[in-house]
This record gives C-alpha cells, structure tokens and sequence, in this order.
C-alpha cells in the first residue's frame, strides 16, 4: 500500500504543475474555487467561453482527455496520471463541467461503436472542447425506465427518420452533436426494439427548449424530433442493440473514477471555520463538530474508495457496478449539508440573492441544486437497486413488462 | 500509488480466514458467551502457533516482523470470525504501548510472551464514566506503588499483565500523567469480572492497593503514549469493524436469499435491497477509510491522527449500521438467541464504546482537522 508517487508519476507531476501554472486563466481562480454544486457563474467572463478556451489551449499541448488514444485527441495516460492531473488542475477543473457528458459519456460510447473514420472526425474536436455533445436518451415517459423511451426512427433508404421528444437533455442549448437512443422496433419487448446513432444537433427537425429547473436555472432541455434525417453510417451498434449500446455509455456515467464528487462538506467545514454563533465559534460547538465530523468521515471514505477503484483500474480492472456508490452517497449528503448551513444561518438562511445572503447564496443555490444531482443519472433508488442487485446478487425487481411487445406495455395507471 | 494490499499480505488474508473458519465457528463463539469459559484457550494456543499474535512484533522481541499492513489484514479476519479472545487488548494495546514506550528489556519480557502466546495484556485507562481524558485518571502513582480503581479494563479478568495509567503529578496538564507495567498476578491486585455487553470479551473492574509498579515510558509522557496508542488502536479495531461489518452484510444477504415470505424471496422486496445496499455503502466507506488509515499506521505517516479518527468514526458506524440491520433482515428470528445476529449486535456496539465513544472521536477528528488547516 502506497500513497506516495512513484517517480514516473512524480515526474509527471511536476511537469503538469509546470504547464498550469504557466497556462491556466489565473484571474478566474479564486471564483472558481468559490464557486460549488449550483453555482458556476462567472461574473464579467461567459464562462462557456472561458471554459473552451481552457479546453483548446489543454488539447493542443496534449492534456485534453487524458485517458483517451492519442491518434483521438487524448494523451493515452494511465488511470493515475488523469487523477494527478484533476489534483494539480484543481479549480479550474470546474471549467469542464460542460464537456462531462461528452468526454465522460458520448466519447466512450463513439469510441467503442462508431467507425474508426467517423473516430478520427469526431473525437479530436470534442476532446479539445471546440465540438460539445449531449446525450439524448431520457424521455418524459421514461425516467429511470430508459427502455420505456417512445421517440421512433424509421428506415427509409439510407437514412432513418426520427420522430419524438427527449427530456432533460443537460447542454443541448449548446451542442453540436448528440448520441440518440431510439425505438426501431415497437413489436419487440422494450429492450429489444432499441437503436442508437449519433447526429448533428444543427440538423433540420431538430428544435430545444430549454427547461427551467426548481433551482431557476437552466441546465436541462426538451428536444424535440421532427423527421429528422441520420444517415445510416451514423448509427451506433447494431439495429436493435441499443440497449447493449447505452449500457456502455451509462457504465462509463457511473464510474467517472477520479472525478472528485462535490459533497459539499470542504464548504461546509470552511464556513463553520469562520462562521460565529450566539455563544462562541461554530466549530467550537459540540452539535456542530460531531455532525462535520460524520460527514468529514464519509467524505473521506468516498475519496478513497474512488483511490481504491483507481488503483484497481490500473492493474487491467474493469469498473464495476460497486462505483454506483459515489453519486448515492454524496447527492443525498450535499443536500443535507446544503439545509445544515442554512439551519446554521438561522431565518436569514431564506435569503438567496447573491447581494444580501451569507456566502453570497452559495448554500442557497446548493440546496436549490441538490435535488437533481440525486434523480440525474440513475435516482437514489435506482442506485441502490444496482448495488443491491449486481454487487450483492439479490434478485431483481419484478418487471411485468419484460417479455410483453412495447405496443402492448400498460401506459397509464389509472382511467 | 498504490492503494490496495499486496498479493502476499492477501495471501496471509486467506490463510487467516481459512484458520478462523476451521477453529472459531460460531459455536466455539458461543461456547464463550454462554459462560463455557472466559475465552476461547484453544484458538489463542492457534493464533500463536501460527504467528499471527507476533505479527507486527520485530524478530528481535520473539515476534513475525512483518509489519502493521499485515497486522491490519488479521484484524478484518478477527472481525469477521467474531473471535472470542483477548486479541484487540493483548495486541492492539498492550503491545503497541510496549512497541511505542518499552524499554529493551520490557520489550524482550513481555511482548516475546505475547507473540508466543503466554501472556495476555491489557490496558488499563478507563475509571468509570466518560472518555479518554487526562482529567479521568484518579489513580495514583507515587513511590512505585499503585492506588485506585480502573473500570472497565477490556479482558481485565484474564490479563497477565497491563498498562496502567496513573496520575504522577498535580498540574492539570497533560504531563501529570504516566504509564506503569503491573504484573497483575502479582500482590495488591483486586480483579472483579463485570457483566458486559458482549460477554465473548470479558471487562473487569481493577482495584490496586500499594501494588508494585514499572514505569512505562518517560514520567510525564503517558498522555503522549496514550493518545499514540489509542490512535494505532483506532486503526486495527476499524479493520476488525470492517470483518464484523461485511460478516454481519453477508448474513443478512444470505437469509434475504433463503428466506420465502409472500411467495417471494424477501431479497426481491426493495424495501429489503435497500436497507442491504445501504450496508453494502457504509462498510465500503469504512473500509476505504481503513485502507488510509493502514497506510498512515503502517508508515507512521504526519496524517495518522486524522487518519484513524476518521476510521474510528467510519467503521463504528458501520459495524453499528450492519449488525442492527442484519437483525432487521432476519426479523423476528435475527432476535432469538439461537441465531448469531446478536453476537455481532454485541460485539459491535461494545467496540463502539471501547477506545473511547462515537462522539470522543468525533471531537478528535475535527480538532485534528483544524489543527491540520491551520498548519
């Protein structure tokens, strides 16, 4: 067991620290390393545009998506090197919060399906941030049921033609490209019928609406599909195995090993540092320390277990169902903690604007945030029944709808 | 970086459980708890013979000299086994105490009588209610000789020997404190058996009366020892609480598959997936922070307070989560005496109290983490 570097990581250490703080846009750092779940808004900059220029200058010295082949735009690092990287890169690591779902999700999935002219087109330009992707698989009636989805797409000559809505597409406002999970064959049972392409957003058809969110924000879309044409050669696995296809992207979701998950507890235990109570400094009080100290002990326990996946990953292993862990422990902390400093607060806790409230709303808009960290991905139960089922082999739910055509699957509960 | 156990010290995981499989069964277990004998003879005879006592002990003072990784792997094994033996006060006390503060010829007496088997240690801190505190220890020491009461004293009724803390001085600081070997066969020495929570390790009240005394370390460094001490236990009772913790998951993974209610397995309700998978949660997290935990002991790295206070908290919240959630699972069955849900109930909640309570360890966490913030 060892923490320490070894001397080719060591060596790569020090030559990241070098190339960041040469190149990285300093005069955002200090707002970047304010800013938490909720609020990553810079105040005189666009930070979509701060955040690709950051991508680009990464890519063209090499430090763009670091685990990915070089001939697509990575560097080929190990599991390790990608990890020193997010340490040394600290706050400014903030600024590829939009490229998550492309680099974390949609470039997986391109890389392990796509054809390798397609690869070369792609990859490179979403890895240096010029090109955004989103993913396009839930739908209003699908939720956590992914195979429930309704939007169709027909074959005719050497395109298939899309027809439906998705929902809660994250940054398709700003997308270019989009990975699509379709129905191609609704005589099947659900999983069966499934098909994925990949498509220009800018294609005709194609309309987002943005959605605003409980927190007033708007991170998430509706997308709808008007016979929209994808040429064929744009499709993604076979005809009908879809779902086998959303299974590599939705694993690669799971497990973003070494993404450091906000818990909201370093937030916490700095504004208990300073903050004063009636009677005397907050972390002097007993009540206080003992609910910072629960929580400083599962946020530890979370970063090792990602440093234990990591190492596990760099002896050839593959990322398992175990990884499920991470987002389900730390969504329902970040909003308990959200609604201790607020309790911490008192009836100013109320106050949310960044010009009158403590920290300028910083727990505020965490708390407003918090719900959608537990459903995105996979909701809380979803997560549990992973575990409960893949890393614990209890048997699965009971699904009525597994071996019935989608045509003929029940689509209301009442009436 | 490496954060994983070495395919050696895995090996010795294997060996370990497959020894503890073979010689403490839940029965040899209950032979203790049902009051049979104080501890399990055979199975601490074993422990020696296989090396595992002397594990972390040097060559030089009779022990393996493997070192505390390999230390940290028996301990999850122990844990598991639920092993009713004076393991964590002999080993994890007694002789850390002896490795951090002993003198050569107190190392050569008494940790080789350690490792071969022969003497059983404790430590000898607690004098009633609250917890490690400088401003607890009544006890005195002057001339050599001990007087007072220390209650409870983990295996106090078994021990050969202990580790006494004593008040040598009236400052009201730190320094007043001081450690002492007592050879407790040895006169103006009054043991009493308490019953106990968890019956398959004893506690015992000690009272001294002019008893006989060698100092342990420097005058007025106790407290120093102590809190060493007591941290380098954290670490090896969290991997024990992580063995209880996965032990107690599996038994109620095992039942939640066997058992039929309603025409289904009770493992296919969600409601019982959950509270499973929420044990499954809170053993990892416990388990990863005992990994850093294991590295910080075993490189006696600057981070080993924080280190071990956060695996205190971790593993005793899980071992807690799990042991009373595996009675849950069983429902009505997990409460009966027959099945073995309640020893790990026991031992559980007995090794919450043990180094010092939940919330001790708490306030220790973040004293250590602000002090670390502010360095």
């Amino acid at each position: 067991m060892n923490f320490d570097d070894t001397l080719q990581e060591a060596e790569f250490r020090a030559t990241a620290r070098a190339w960041i703080a040469a190149n990285a846009p300093k005069q955002y750092e200090e707002e970047l390393r304010k800013s938490s779940l909720g609020r990553t808004q810079l105040k005189n900059a666009n930070i979509l545009e701060v955040a690709k220029a950051w991508q680009k200058k990464k890519a063209d010295a090499g430090w763009a998506c670091l685990h990915w082949p070089k001939e697509y735009g990575g560097r080929g690092s190990s599991p390790i090197e990608r990890v020193i990287w997010q340490q040394e890169e600290g706050p400014f690591g903030q600024l590829s919060r939009m490229f998550i779902i492309g680099h974390g999700m949609c470039g997986p999935t391109m890389m392990a399906f796509a054809r390798e002219e397609h690869k070369r087109a792609y990859l490179p330009p979403l890895a240096s941030g010029e090109k955004v992707w989103c993913q396009l698989f839930s739908e209003p009636a699908g939720g956590s049921d992914v195979a429930g989805l309704r939007t169709r797409a027909e074959k005719d000559g050497d395109d298939w033609v899309i027809n439906g809505q998705k929902i809660w597409t994250s940054g398709a406002h700003y997308s270019d490209y989009g990975i699509l999970l379709t129905r191609t064959d609704p005589t099947v049972p659900k999983h069966k019928g499934l098909t994925m392409f990949f498509l220009d957003m800018k294609s005709p058809g194609v309309e987002v609406r943005p959605i605003k969110q409980a927190s007033g924000a708007s991170d998430f879309n509706e997308v709808y599909f008007t016979n929209v044409r994808i040429p064929d050669h744009q499709r993604l696995g076979e005809v009908g195995d879809g779902w086998n296809v959303s299974l590599t992207t939705l694993m690669n979701e799971r497990s973003a090993i070494g993404a450091a998950v906000s818990t909201g507890f370093p937030e916490l235990f700095e504004y208990c540092s300073s903050l004063m109570l009636d009677d005397g400094p907050a972390i002097e009080d007993r009540a206080v320390r003992a609910k910072l100290a629960s929580w400083a002990a599962k946020a530890s326990g979370l970063k090792y277990t990602s440093m234990r996946a990591i190492s596990a990953l760099s002896k050839g292993e593959r990322p398992g169902p175990e990884n499920s862990i991470g987002k389900l422990v730390a969504g329902s902390m970040i909003q308990d903690v959200a609604t201790y400093a607020l309790d911490l607060q008192g009836a100013a806790g109320v106050i949310s604007g960044a010009e009158d409230s403590e920290l300028a709303g910083r727990f505020q808009a965490m708390l407003l945030r918090a719900p959608g960290t537990r459903v995105e991905g996979g909701t809380d139960e979803i997560m549990r029944n992973i575990i409960a089922e893949r890393v614990l082999g209890l048997p699965g739910d009971i699904r009525v709808d597994k071996d019935v055509p989608f045509n003929r699957i029940l689509t209301k509960g009442r009436g | 970086m490496n954060f994983d156990f070495s395919d050696d010290q895995k090996q010795l995981r294997d060996q370990a459980r497959k020894f503890l499989t073979e010689k403490c069964p839940p029965k040899a277990v209950r032979a203790v708890l049902d009051g049979k004998a104080p501890y399990d003879k055979d199975l601490w005879k074993g422990l020696a013979e296989m090396g595992f006592l002397g594990v972390a002990i040097p060559e030089e003072f009779g022990g393996a000299g493997a070192g505390h990784l390999e230390l940290c792997v028996i301990a999850e094994e122990m844990g598991r086994a639920n092993a009713p033996v004076p393991f964590s006060s002999t080993v994890y006390l007694a002789a850390e105490a002896l490795l951090i503060a002993g003198s050569d010829a107190q190392k050569k007496k008494w940790l080789l009588a350690i490792a071969s088997g022969e003497a059983i240690g404790t430590l000898a801190l607690f004098e009633g209610k609250g917890n490690p505190s400088p401003k607890t220890i009544k006890l005195t020491a002057a001339n050599g000789m001990l007087n007072g009461v220390k209650k409870p004293v983990a295996d106090g009724a078994i021990a050969d020997f202990a580790v006494v803390a004593a008040r040598t001085g009236s400052s009201g600081r730190d320094g007043d404190i001081s450690l002492f070997i007592v050879d407790l066969r040895a006169g103006g020495v009054e043991v009493k058996s308490l019953t106990n929570l968890d019956p398959t390790r004893g506690q015992a009240e000690i009272t001294f009366r002019d008893c006989k005394a060698e100092p342990l370390g420097a005058a007025g460094e106790g407290w120093s020892i102590l809190t060493q001490v007591l941290d380098r236990a954290a670490v090896l009772c969290a991997f024990e609480q992580v063995g209880g913790s996965d032990r107690a998951l599996e038994m109620g993974r095992d039942y939640a598959l066997d058992r039929i209610a309603f025409g289904r397995q009770i493992g296919s309700f969600q409601a019982v997936k959950h509270m499973l998978a929420d044990m499954y949660v809170s053993a990892t997290l416990a388990r990863s922070n005992s990994y850093y935990g294991a590295w910080a002991l075993s490189t006696n790295a600057a981070e080993l307070p924080e280190a071990a206070a956060a695996a205190r908290i971790s593993a005793t919240q899980a071992f807690q989560h799990c042991a009373k959630n595996n009675i849950q699972v069983h429902g009505g069955m997990g409460f009966t005496w027959e099945f073995d849900c309640h020893m790990y109930y026991r031992r559980a909640n007995a090794m919450a109290l043990g180094l010092g309570s939940l919330s001790y360890w708490e306030d220790q966490l973040i004293d250590r983490m602000r002090k670390k913030n502010a360095a």
